[in-house]
């Protein structure tokens, strides 16, 4: 305990006073670096607990600015940060729950060019992210780059998390094979989503980095969480890798990364 | 026949994963088919066939908080 400042002490005593944390596991929280795709619904519940926690260094990437139809659920951004850039109201919030960690950010899109130079910095990867393409290129650079990956997704009234572990758990490519033809699945605004439905799923995303950086627990890896907030229900899917997968199967046909095209949002 | 859908204990009068799919308003493209815990390729619904006591999940493409495709 003795590398902890008094003020450190004080703010992280409940995670300190649980057994399966104490200061040992806490310290693990501060020295693990975090990258968070996406500031959006997703990312903001991940950001706000993680910062909140005290995970060192905090990375995001995001290359939108806040528009007044994300303050429903995007509960990083307020009024005030209307049309500033995304990462730098949530690194404003971040720093302002926890000045005792570290914040990056990137103002731009995550693509074949940046990703890999960009994982290299982190332990672990979340996504928060809408667009499939993305999310397909995260779970391959997450593989490519062997580090652990939390996926979140939300639709409507229904949301899934899982985490992966790359060459030993489930991969997003295992179950899903390619992002789905443009226009067919609605990711984009038309859509809809419940706006705490990104609070819930966010906040599972965040416990699972916090058990990866603890070391305890069991993952949600080889096993999909689903949850409807219609019903208030979660199920959970058991998963097995899939040996045809094209990037983590027995013969993977994926070597490159892939910039699958992004699919126009109308409006 | 009787089979498990996402859990739910279900009477279904179809042959195989294409044909539950149409019968429930499934585009084949948005989702992902685990039959008895095996992920299925796309180009197999049609010729996989269910049989009775068979566990079947329907995985959702889902995508995620951020507004734009800004990432």
């Amino acid at each position: 305990m003795s590398s902890f400042t008094e003020e450190q002490i004080r703010r992280y005593s409940r995670h300190i006073i649980l057994p399966e944390v104490g200061g040992k596991g806490q310290r693990k929280i501060l020295e693990t670096k975090v990258l968070i795709i996406g500031a959006g619904g997703l990312g903001s519940p991940i950001g706000l607990y993680l910062a909140a926690a005290g995970i060192g260094r905090i990375g995001i990437i995001d290359g939108d600015v806040v528009d007044l139809s994300n303050l429903q659920r995007q509960v990083f951004h307020h009024t005030s940060d209307l049309s500033r850039p995304k990462v730098e109201s949530a690194k404003a919030k971040m720093l302002a729950i926890n000045p005792d960690i570290e914040v990056a950010t990137y103002n731009e899109r995550l693509s074949s060019k940046n990703v890999m130079s960009i994982f290299s910095e982190y332990d672990i990867i979340v996504d928060g992210t809408d667009n499939f393409p993305t999310k397909f290129l995260i779970n391959d650079a997450a593989i490519f780059a062997n580090k652990p990956l939390v996926h979140g997704g939300i639709l409507r009234f229904d949301g899934q998390v899982m985490t992966i572990i790359p060459n030993q758990s489930t991969c997003y490519r295992c179950i899903f094979h390619n992002p789905p033809p443009t226009g067919l699945v609605p990711s984009c605004q038309e859509a809809g989503v419940l706006g705490v439905l990104a609070g819930v799923i966010g906040t599972i995303q965040a416990t699972e980095v916090l058990k990866l950086a603890v070391g305890k627990g069991r993952l949600l890896s080889n096993r999909l969480l689903t949850y409807n907030a219609l019903r208030s229900k979660f199920r959970e899917v058991k998963l097995h890798r899939n040996p045809k997968c094209a990037v983590c199967g027995e013969k993977p046909t994926i070597k490159e990364l892939i910039d699958y095209e992004q699919p126009v949002c109308a409006i | 026949m009787q089979v498990k859908i996402n859990g739910k204990q279900e009477d279904v009068n179809v042959k195989n994963i294409l044909e539950l799919l149409k019968a429930r308003n499934v585009e084949p493209e948005m989702v992902s088919v685990e039959l008895n815990s095996q992920i299925l390729d796309r180009k197999d619904y049609a010729a996989t066939s269910i049989k009775e006591g068979d566990t079947i999940e329907f995985l959702y493409f889902m995508g995620g908080g951020v507004a734009k495709e800004a990432v």
